[in-house]
């Protein structure tokens, strides 16, 4: 087999997502009054790449067969952060992305210390933790509110050369300096190895401990720059129970769409990013066809059940019925 | 073999799991430029005294000498540093990475913190062709290979690691005849370049066309160390016996050879690669023995006759008439009435966190109800008989099942499935980690179900047990019945030489009678 093939084979999930998404995309923009405009695209956009960030974050977990329950409250929590700090002089705006960034990534590490050192399973101890930075975003923002610095948030919402979204253009970047980097290097490699098979990893000698909780540092990062983002669309901070719990939900079903195995071990943050994206798409489709939003819920639910199924046909091959419960 | 000082020594290790004793007071010495055999049976400390080699398991006592200085290995890692590798049996593949991934893994080559693909791509190409398997892809997914080239990866693997010793435990066991020709090459040139190689097997022919020096272990210790060639395979099969006789059987019935029809039957099965047209019966009241190395396809009989596995060809004849055994579900229906006692209690046996009462009604659920209500009593009075029967120990019904003994977790399992009085049972390696006592219960039960009428199929990796508790004994290997042991023609002899498939047990070696 030729080198591309095997290329191809390893990107077939995150392919599948990207393919899934252009057809949503395009019916969306064929059928929306406006059409395919740089405006159109800028607010799916803007909608989209906070998805995205979110989902990014759970894809670095999920990877070590793991899961993240308080991504969703970590992004809720430094949106409030950064409706506190994120404003005033260029310089202290800097500080306040610095400090919210900080608290993401503390948020993260204080996730994998628990789950990595404390042993305890990711699902109980995220729940946990989520609640807990859920309850400090409350206290921070008992009402919605606060502002941001207004000039950043519109050029980091905006359009650059009057037609690029400058949105997907942050998301390009944190892709490059982040993940790209990350699954590149040996603590990257070493959260995969642990996510798909864990007792191989040891007796290979692999860092093991250092690449999960690398992994859980960063998505703690991804959240908080995805709440930072909410802050610049929205201006304001908002300790929004539901919203939390959506987002960390729905970053969840993502990361399945963009072909991340929930077993771990398998997937990309790129795919996850196309999931997100394409989630999200399935969202506005029901506008666009003058639906009743009241059936949004269950038309997400019936899309995301049939985009999931395509991914069990592998179960029909197993020989061994006790590999079912593998 | 270039003389006296050893590259590696290993003295009085000691290592216990629990009350088992694993290694007693072991010794090793390793040359540098030699194959080293290491021989054994199934738990004579072979693999624990890797283990501690190889950092994975530490040592209650004792010490190892690298070079002259003492060294102790805190990880897998730290062994790998010291240039002790380690081919495991258990493979330690990564199913979900790439080839080169693989090969790499321990030690990845980094360019400004990231791992630099073109030089990883460089070092997996040559590591495959030192290992004489060119023909893997390096992107290729792990889990998509076939067990045999995934045991070529390990070694690729082991050898980028550019070992000093290099241990490897079964390492052939799923290769194909060529690629055991190139391994060996292979090995045969890492001798000459120096190493020191720690060669585990048990299959005679290997070791005697490999093998420098061979030491035989029995019962966690080294019991004999000796030139290779020196001794023939009758006497390496005595060194490894050597055994004392325990008299915790229960007498067998005289019975003349089997007039009766069985029961179960099995023409031709196969399966994938593991079974290998077996054709098998078992009457009522014979209890009948698997053996055969570890793996050779006993465990896959069992689930085939369990309807676990999909794919199986052949037939299966209950009472002479052919049945589709779809699940185990199926299988425990009244005309069947089959029941397996499973390798692992600990998974496939027991839901642990559950209680005694709950575990022990599990299987029998739907004849102690009706309309889908448990009839309490009813479930009492059985519970009460099987509790009695097997006198098991428990505080009481309603603790955690993990909370009792391993022999006593074995005879829940047991139990469990006696409430449904089953005609056919099937055992798979019920003795595995529990305690003599426990065991000679079991041999006495085994015997009275068969005497009460059940056909029994009992796999055990204990030679010992096949030869107390039965009437005949199929030996396995490959998937395939190589040979059938009938009354007192079952000895420990007999057995081993069939299970290392060399003809003949009590008669010619085929070679090493040069000594």
């Amino acid at each position: 087999m030729k080198d591309w093939r095997y290329w191809l084979a390893e990107q077939r999930g995150t392919l599948l997502a990207l393919a899934i998404f252009i057809v949503m995309f395009a019916i969306y923009t064929a059928n929306h009054p406006a059409g395919f405009t740089a405006n159109v695209v800028q607010t799916a956009s803007n909608k989209g790449v906070l998805l995205a960030f979110v989902a990014m974050a759970q894809t670095l977990v999920v990877i070590t067969a793991g899961i993240d329950l308080s991504v969703g409250m970590i992004f809720t929590l430094t949106n409030c952060l950064a409706s506190w700090l994120v404003i005033g002089t260029g310089l202290e705006t800097a500080f306040g992305v610095v400090a919210v960034l900080g608290t993401g990534l503390l948020c993260g590490a204080i996730n994998g210390a628990i789950v990595i050192y404390g042993r305890l399973q990711p699902i109980v101890a995220t729940i946990a933790t989520g609640a807990v930075y859920f309850g400090i975003a409350l206290l921070l923002r008992p009402f919605p509110g606060g502002s941001v610095n207004e000039d950043l948030a519109d050029a980091l919402t905006g359009r650059l050369f009057g037609v690029v979204p400058a949105s997907l253009v942050a998301l390009f970047a944190v892709v490059l300096i982040v993940w790209v980097p990350f699954s590149r290097s040996v603590l990257g490699r070493a959260a995969y190895a642990a996510g798909s098979s864990e007792t191989a990893a040891y007796m290979s000698g692999v860092p093991i401990r250092r690449g999960k909780f690398a992994a859980y540092a960063l998505a703690g990062l991804l959240a908080a720059i995805g709440g930072l983002f909410l802050t610049f669309f929205t201006y304001t901070g908002d300790a929004a129970y539901a919203s939390g719990n959506a987002y960390t939900l729905f970053s969840i079903a993502a990361v399945v769409l963009g072909g991340v195995s929930l077993f771990g071990g398998k997937g990309s943050a790129i795919g996850a990013i196309f999931g997100a994206l394409a989630f999200r798409t399935i969202g506005d489709l029901l506008f666009v066809f003058d639906f009743d939003p009241l059936w949004q819920p269950l038309f997400q639910g019936v899309i995301l059940l049939i985009a999931v199924s395509l991914g069990a046909f592998a179960l029909f091959r197993v020989r061994n019925r006790l590999e079912w419960f593998l | 073999m270039d003389g006296a000082v050893p590259l590696f020594r290993m003295e009085g290790i000691s290592k216990r799991y629990g009350g088992v004793r694993a290694l007693e007071k072991a010794e090793l010495s390793v040359m540098p430029g030699s194959i080293h055999g290491i021989l054994g049976e199934n738990g004579a400390g072979k693999s624990t005294l890797i283990k501690v080699m190889a950092g994975v398991v530490a040592p209650d006592e004792g010490s190892m000498m690298l070079d002259g200085s003492e060294v102790s290995f805190a990880s897998p890692a730290a062994a790998n540093q010291a240039g002790i590798v380690c081919i495991f049996q258990e493979l330690s593949l990564v199913p979900e990475l790439s080839v080169a991934d693989n090969i790499i893994i321990s030690n990845p080559p980094t360019r400004f913190g990231m791992i630099d693909r073109k030089a990883q791509r460089r070092i997996a190409e040559e590591a495959l062709a030192r290992a004489g398997a060119a023909d893997i892809h390096p992107l290729a997914l792990v889990k998509d290979l076939p067990l045999s080239r995934r045991q070529m990866v390990e070694i690729a693997k082991a050898l980028a690691r550019k070992p000093r010793i290099l241990i490897l435990d079964e390492a052939t066991s799923a290769l194909t005849a060529a690629d055991v020709a190139k391994i060996f090459g292979v090995l045969k040139r890492l001798r000459e370049e120096g190493l020191a190689l720690l060669y585990i097997s048990h299959r005679m022919n290997e070791i005697a066309e490999l093998a420098d020096q061979c030491t035989v272990f029995r019962n966690g210790r080294n019991v004999a160390s000796y030139a290779a060639g020196s001794k023939s395979d009758n006497e390496v099969v005595e060194l490894m016996i050597g055994r004392e006789y325990s008299h915790i059987f229960p007498p067998k019935p005289v019975r003349l050879p089997a007039a009766i029809a069985p029961v179960l039957e099995a023409r031709k099965l196969s399966w994938t690669d593991r079974l290998d047209n077996v054709s098998l019966t078992v009457a009522a009241g014979e209890v009948v023995g698997l053996g055969g190395l570890d793996g050779q396809g006993q465990r896959e009989l069992l689930l085939a006759f369990f309807g676990v596995l999909r794919g199986l060809s052949g037939e299966i004849l209950i009472d002479g008439k052919p049945v589709a055994i779809a699940s185990p579900a199926a299988a425990r229906e009244d005309h069947i009435g089959m029941a397996l006692i499973p390798e692992d209690r600990k998974t496939e046996g027991l839901m642990l966190p559950m209680t005694v009462r709950e575990n022990l009604s599990f299987a029998a659920l739907d004849r102690l109800s009706k309309a889908g209500i448990i009839d309490r009593a009813a479930e009492q009075r059985l519970i009460d008989d099987v509790v009695g029967l097997l006198a098991i120990k428990t505080a009481g019904l309603d603790i955690p099942v993990g909370a009792l003994s391993g022999g006593n977790q074995q005879k829940v399992v047991i139990a469990k499935w006696l409430m449904r009085q089953p005609r056919i049972i099937l055992l798979n390696d019920p003795t595995r980690g529990i305690d003599v006592g426990t065991k000679q219960e079991l041999y006495q039960l085994m015997r009275k179900l068969a005497d009460a009428g059940a056909a029994i199929l009992f796999y055990s990796t204990d030679y010992d047990e096949l030869i107390g508790c039965c009437d005949r004994v199929l030996v396995l290997y490959d998937g395939a019945v190589k040979r059938e042991l009938v009354g007192t023609g079952i000895t420990e002899r007999a057995l081993i030489a069939s299970a290392l498939n060399i003809h003949g047990g009590d008669a010619t070696p085929r070679h090493g009678a040069d000594a």
